[in-house]
């Protein structure tokens, strides 16, 4: 952050969201009490010697993008997928938040599936509204939907953390934003009923659950009624894709993440006529793209995020 | 022939008043989505005029008017056409993307 120019009125809202970005490139996040402290810049490898469980979380490949922002989405994943081979141990399992496709096509999700299968890890999806794009909407069910409910929320333990996939990108209202819908909130209202509140949920979703920008639809018309079902438990996270970078807040016992896209860019809330598809210079794309990582020590309540860019 | 000549012109010159009336294509009209925005955001129509929006971005978008009228997903150019046969306000939006909203009123 050093260097940063302050405004006369200190830090103006554009240079604390350069400084969120920036801080999701190498930083060790330790939430201690629903605190995130930072441990400093740590590479990879030492981030795989932590104790506990890891897993990964890849979101928006939208595989079949062909744009200018980036004309080979496909070659990228690839990329990210090497980068997760090549990690010194090996995750538990790995979520993907959605997208990942581009247009719902046929091809798209073969080629997605080829590449992401290469890890040979367990994946555990929630889809986007790119994956809901096929005219009977039934490519992703069938691929992904097995055991799950409605239009494909589930939940399963690991490692003592209940993890809960939520679907938010469905029956969409015209003038609002990501929607969960009643149906899904009682499900998941039954879902925690008689949960310790000493477990460890993880909420993950396509587009965030928290409101971080409704002028361009970034939030969740009824996410705070999901936050409201898990509000007594003592370690949160939530963590969701659509928005193509990394964002981080924390509220109480409740951490909020977003991860980078392993396709295209998007802008800073605001910073651009839209959040459409950024394009920068070819040397710093992949600068933009990754993939997080998220480690979870039992007993000791903490559990932290890692994101690594594709380069840089 | 003189009054032949007159008379045939008056026969031309109604044709050509009629022309643009019964030319419904004269009136259509078109939307651009541009910026996760459609423009212009409302539009004013005749009964029998036909709307075509555009899609200009590169991310897929849709127009949808609530039992109206459901476009399929518009990639990058992908058109999508509706001929207005009824007066009323239509508001309409992108399924993907609600918070892109439009109107077309049809008197």
């Amino acid at each position: 952050m050093s260097g940063h120019d302050h405004g006369e009125d200190g830090v103006s809202r554009r240079k604390v969201l350069e400084c969120m970005t920036w801080a999701g490139t190498g930083v060790l996040w330790t939430i201690t009490g629903g605190v995130p402290r930072s441990l400093g810049i740590i590479d990879s490898a030492q981030a795989a010697t932590t104790p506990g469980m890891t897993f990964l979380q890849i979101s928006d490949s939208h595989v079949g993008f062909d744009k200018p922002a980036n004309p080979n989405a496909l070659g990228t994943l690839e990329e990210a997928v090497n980068k997760i081979n090549a990690m010194p141990a090996k995750p538990s399992f790995m979520i993907h938040t959605g997208d990942i496709t581009h247009l719902s096509k046929t091809a798209e999700f073969d080629n997605a599936e080829r590449i992401i299968s290469q890890t040979k890890l367990d994946v555990h999806y929630v889809p986007g509204e790119h994956d809901f794009l096929d005219e009977e909407v039934k490519f992703y069910r069938e691929r992904y939907g097995r055991g799950t409910k409605g239009q494909g929320w589930y939940s399963f333990d690991a490692g003592g953390v209940h993890f809960i996939g939520l679907v938010n990108v469905v029956d969409l209202k015209a003038g609002g934003l990501g929607n969960l819908g009643a149906e899904q909130l009682e499900w998941l209202e039954d879902d925690l009923r008689g949960k310790s509140k000493s477990t460890p949920i993880v909420l993950f979703a396509h587009i965030p659950l928290w409101t971080v920008y409704p002028q361009w639809g970034w939030g969740t018309e009824d996410g705070a009624r999901a936050l409201e079902y898990v509000k007594g438990f003592g370690s949160v996270t939530v963590l969701n894709g659509h928005i193509h970078q990394v964002m981080q807040k924390v509220e109480g016992n409740v951490t909020f993440h977003t991860a980078r896209s392993t396709a295209f860019p998007q802008p800073a809330p605001g910073t651009a006529p839209s959040p459409g598809p950024m394009k920068v210079e070819d040397a710093k794309l992949r600068s933009m793209l990754g993939v997080a990582s998220v480690n979870f020590t039992q007993g000791d309540q903490r559990l932290a995020i890692i994101d690594t860019p594709l380069q840089g | 022939m003189k009054t032949l000549t007159r008379r045939d012109f008056g026969v031309a010159v109604a044709a050509a008043v009629l022309l643009p009336a019964t030319n419904a294509r004269a009136d259509d009209m078109e939307v651009h989505i541009d910026n996760f925005v459609f423009q212009p955001a409302e539009m004013k129509i005749k009964v029998g005029t036909t709307v075509t929006w555009t899609n200009r971005d590169d991310i897929p978008h849709t127009v949808v008017s609530a039992g109206k009228f459901r476009s399929k997903t518009l990639d990058t150019d992908d058109k999508f056409s509706f001929t207005f046969t009824n007066a009323g306000d239509y508001k309409y939006f992108c399924s993907l993307h609600p918070h892109m909203t439009g109107m077309i009123k049809v008197e």
